[in-house]
């Protein structure tokens, strides 16, 4: 048990130096999900088997000198809504329910290559519609810290299996603050990277301008070390892009002397919680007494971006989500009367309410008639905005603000209010538009014993500066366990 | 009469399916035929996770059609998605270009009657093809062929400058020319590499403004295309001179019928949401790459023609012939390389291919015999190792299978007998045994010596040159 308290990195070391066998690990990551899954429901599929198969062969590559990689034999969790080969792939959709790819994600491919082993695929809010994993065809995920709080979204799965020990690290997907906003609710760290940094082949998209993969772990080492393996220039995907900067290991160093860090002054003027303010801005003075010069600024059209981000994203969405048909694959309505009844019945059954929203949304800013008002005026939005942080970049090497304005909501309290939801998203949406990299990190934790998130941006492909800022600051504090990881051992 | 005062006015949409390897947006093979579905991948069979990734080749092609057909390259293009739900597509939408299309502004000249006359193209654009849809009329169920998916196409659209089927049929055979001679594409209707949509409308002579158009499909042939136009012409001059209106609708043809029906109503026609596909970036097309693609234009048919009529002494209406096909402008040009005479190329191009086309009802660009073999049989026929009769006998071999003529007319003995001595001795055999034909000759009658050639030729078992047997035998009858 103790095994799955350790980082990835620590873990991939010990393994390494022969003190923990692949086989040893794996079996603690699956114990221990045993333990506490029927909690924090975090795993839609658990591929014991695969995983106890795969640990042996990884094992014996290990001992051949073969696998030589920090993450050789250390155990991960997929987001649902990366294809992972001969394992079932649902994206929380029941219209995914029997879904099992042919082909692997670029970016799984990767980690598999490095030696890791796959425990399973994580709840998510469905098709990555959501900031809570509520609306999941598989149930709620429960956040480790408090049963009755929501663990964030849409990559709460990931998020809580890795804030309740049953896995060493998870891969999520963050299209408008998916990975970050979870990370801080679940006191874990997390990264997007700039668009284009890891491949989206095998990622099912939602927004496909926005969508990226990334980390959740429990620091910043575990993320920049992960990053390091999935990133990288790939042919199955167009917009994936080969940058240099990629040595982000590096740039785990505790120094921040003379960085230039600005804070939107308009992120703390209205909708913050009192407590979640108070702790990031006291992040940023821990950052200013290690020698950051921090200053306060006018970041432009941040109360624009929530809406160019929810136009571009649904209008993205309802096209990518046209080939959920029930021709080809996944769910199909049992009787129908003719070619367009079943789609309508197979749609309409196998979606939740949530994304039929922004399907309906997004086919309506495509409309004819409607185009120009919406969808285009949202896409010089958004280069707007992108000009707006280019600017801001001029004058810091990195942006400060809080992940999320509150922490963890109650089960039950966010769906029936979905502008309220969205309008959760403010911290997060801009950088997905920008495309710019964010990380989010514990800073804290509130009266109610629940995370606070601090989120720092960097410029593109300068998520070296981030990590650093964000080593730095996390070495002022102490990893902090999640209620039901220290139930378990305390 | 009624129709001499109406002017049909039309354009086209032509839809050229791209000969690369590969399909546009995955490297899957565009081989036709195949079992179902064996030429698919994630990407073109719209697996959840599965991005396009651009085929440059299509581009390389598309720039070269753009310009043989005098357009304006769009130097920043993209691609744009066109939503719909149907089986055969297996997004649900059709990666296109709607706002930049990769060509505009062309126009390709034809001649009909003598007269020449500029068909402009508003714009050619890349896109995907869909899968095939197969409906079993016994169970009820349909299934879907996604090897289709994904092939790459060109749509070229004209402005309405057309105005009789003779000039439709003129620009599509200019066009199959220009795209079959840039090796774009093998531009066969009948296997659907090259489909046309025929926008119509009438209007009165002299009219300023168009009358409302529609789109038929289904038009397989020229032939097929021939009859539609005449057939809606005078659907809508009926409907017009009963005072009706035309309707906007797309109408599909039935050529064994002879007769077309409304399928939907272009007026409800869905909107497709057309926005540019974020999986795909802009494509950047600088000055360099036109140029190089303008630089590997190869020969196009009217630059032929021209070369053609000065290099060689040939008429007119073969060159015509001979440069209408890729195909047999590059045997007929290889075949000259090999060192056979033009004139004699053109001959058994003209004549004997000809004649075996039509009788077997193939395509020019169905021949499968190489210049290789031709050349040969010419250079047989020039040595007189053979005469006229026996290279025709030989050719129908080489055209069916490509046989290597010299190794044929060795192992079939086909040579052609060159001894005077024994020629002549035949024929002193002939004249004797027939002198009825003899004396019909002496008296005058020219035509009996044919008779008497042929006789020989019998007898020679058709190996003698007819032109010594001709020579040999006057002598023989005027001793």
């Amino acid at each position: 048990m103790e095994l799955m308290q350790l980082t990835a990195v620590e873990l991939g070391k010990k393994i390494r130096a022969g003190e923990v066998s692949v086989q040893e690990a794996t079996k603690a990551s699956l114990e221990r999900l045993k333990a506490v899954e029927d909690k924090v429901n975090g795993f839609i599929t658990v591929d014991e088997v695969g995983a106890l198969k795969r640990a042996e062969e990884v094992q014996v590559k290990i001992d051949s000198g073969e696998l030589t990689g920090p993450l050789a034999g250390v155990p991960v969790a997929i987001k649902d809504n990366m294809c992972v080969a001969g394992m079932l792939t649902t994206c929380g959709s029941k219209i995914l329910s029997n879904f099992k790819p042919t082909y692997t994600a670029t970016a799984v491919e990767k980690l598999v290559e490095a030696g890791a082993v796959v425990i399973g695929k994580t709840n998510m809010d469905e098709f990555a519609m959501g900031s809570t994993s509520e609306t999941s065809y598989y149930g709620e995920t429960k956040n480790p810290w408090n049963l009755d709080r929501v663990p964030g979204g849409s990559s709460g799965g990931s998020a809580a299996v890795v804030a309740a020990e049953e896995v060493s690290y998870a891969l999520g997907s963050d299209t408008g603050g998916s990975i970050r906003q979870p990370a801080g609710f679940c006191g874990v760290t997390g990264i997007k990277p700039t668009y284009g940094r890891v491949s989206r082949y095998g990622l099912v998209a939602y927004g496909s301008s926005l969508d990226q993969i990334g980390p959740l772990a429990k620091d910043v080492t575990d993320c920049a070390t992960i990053l390091e393996v999935i990133c990288g220039k790939d042919d199955k995907d167009s917009t994936s892009v080969a940058e240099k900067n990629a040595d982000f290991t590096s740039a785990l160093i505790d120094d921040v002397k003379g960085l230039k860090i600005g804070i939107p002054r308009g992120y703390f003027l209205t909708g913050i919680d009192l407590e979640v303010k108070e702790h990031v801005l006291a992040a940023a003075k821990v950052l200013e007494a290690k020698g950051a010069i921090v200053e306060e600024f006018d970041l432009g059209l941040v109360e624009y971006a929530i809406p160019a981000y929810y136009i571009i994203a649904s209008a993205e969405a309802s096209s990518n989500l046209e080939r959920f048909d029930g021709v080809k694959y996944g769910y199909r309505t049992e009787s129908f009367s003719d070619l367009h009844n079943m789609y309508k019945k197979t749609r309409s059954e196998g979606f939740g309410a949530e994304v039929k929203r922004r399907i309906m949304l997004g086919s309506f800013v495509l409309s004819s008639g409607y185009y120009d008002a919406y969808y285009m005026k949202a896409l010089r939005t958004k280069a707007l905005i992108k000009k707006e942080f280019d600017k801001a970049f001029e004058k810091y090497d990195v942006i400060l603000g809080p992940v999320a304005p509150t922490t963890a909501p109650k089960l039950g309290e966010s769906l029936s209010d979905p502008i309220k939801m969205y309008l959760g998203d403010v911290y997060t949406v801009s950088v997905n538009l920008a495309g710019l990299p964010g990380i989010s990190v514990p800073c804290g934790i509130d009266s109610n014993g629940l995370p606070i998130g601090l989120q720092l941006l960097g410029k593109h492909f300068d998520e070296k500066t981030i990590i650093r800022a964000a080593y730095a600051f996390e070495q002022t504090r102490t990893y902090e366990r999640s209620t039901l990881a220290k139930e378990g051992n305390a | 009469m009624m129709s001499k005062h109406y002017e049909t006015v039309i354009g086209l949409e032509v839809h050229v399916e791209l000969a690369t390897k590969t399909k546009i947006f995955c490297g899957c093979s565009t081989e036709f035929g195949g079992a179902p579905n064996v030429h698919t991948c994630p990407v073109c069979t719209g697996m959840p996770g599965s991005l396009p990734v651009l085929n440059l080749e299509v581009v390389n092609k598309a720039i070269a059609v753009g310009l043989a057909t005098n357009c304006t390259i769009t130097q920043n293009c993209k691609f744009d998605r066109k939503n719909y739900f149907y089986p055969d597509n297996p997004q649900n939408y059709q990666i296109s270009q709607l706002y930049y299309p990769i060509c505009r502004d062309g126009k390709v000249e034809i001649e009909v009657d003598g007269q020449k006359k500029f068909i402009g193209i508003h714009e050619i654009h890349m896109e995907e093809d869909a899968g095939k849809l197969i409906h079993d009329p016994n169970t009820g169920n349909s299934m879907v062929d996604y090897n289709r998916s994904g092939v790459p196409l060109i749509e070229i659209v004209s402005e309405p400058d057309m105005r009789s089927a003779e000039e439709v049929l003129a620009y599509l055979d200019k066009l199959r020319l220009i795209i079959q001679y840039l090796g774009a594409s093998d531009c066969k209707m009948n296997e659907g590499s090259m489909r046309a949509d025929v926008n119509l409308s009438v209007r009165e002579v002299g009219a300023s403004e168009y009358g409302t158009r529609t789109e038929m499909k289904n038009l397989n042939s020229f032939k097929a295309i021939a009859r539609a136009i005449a057939n809606e012409r005078e659907r809508q001059i009926e409907l017009i001179e009963r005072g009706e209106q035309v309707v906007q609708e797309t109408r599909r043809w039935d050529d064994t019928k002879e007769y077309s029906y409304a399928m939907r109503s272009k007026e409800d026609a869905q909107d497709y949401r057309y926005f540019p596909d974020p999986d795909l970036v802009p494509i950047l097309i600088d000055d360099a790459w036109l140029l190089r693609i303008k630089e590997a234009q190869p020969e196009l048919r009217d630059e032929k023609r021209i070369r053609y009529k000065e290099e060689y002494d040939i008429p007119e209406y073969d060159i015509d012939i001979i440069t209408g096909t890729k195909h047999m402008a590059d045997i007929f040009e290889e075949t000259i390389a090999l060192g056979a005479n033009p004139k004699k190329v053109s001959n058994w191009l003209m004549v004997e291919t000809m004649r075996l086309l039509k009788e077997k009802e193939m395509d020019a660009e169905d021949i499968s015999f190489t210049a290789d073999n031709l050349a040969k049989l010419i250079k047989l026929v020039d040595s007189k190792a053979i005469n006229g009769s026996v290279a025709k006998e030989v050719f129908e071999h080489i055209f069916a299978e490509n046989i290597d003529p010299e190794q044929y007319v060795e192992t079939h003995g086909l040579k052609t007998v060159n001894d005077e001595g024994a020629l002549r001795a035949t024929i002193q055999e002939i004249v004797a045994n027939n002198p009825q034909s003899v004396a019909d000759f002496k008296s005058g009658k020219e035509k009996a010596i044919g008779f008497l050639v042929g006789q020989t030729m019998k007898a020679m078992k058709g190996k003698a040159d007819p032109g010594m047997v001709n020579q040999i035998l006057r002598e023989e009858l005027s001793k």
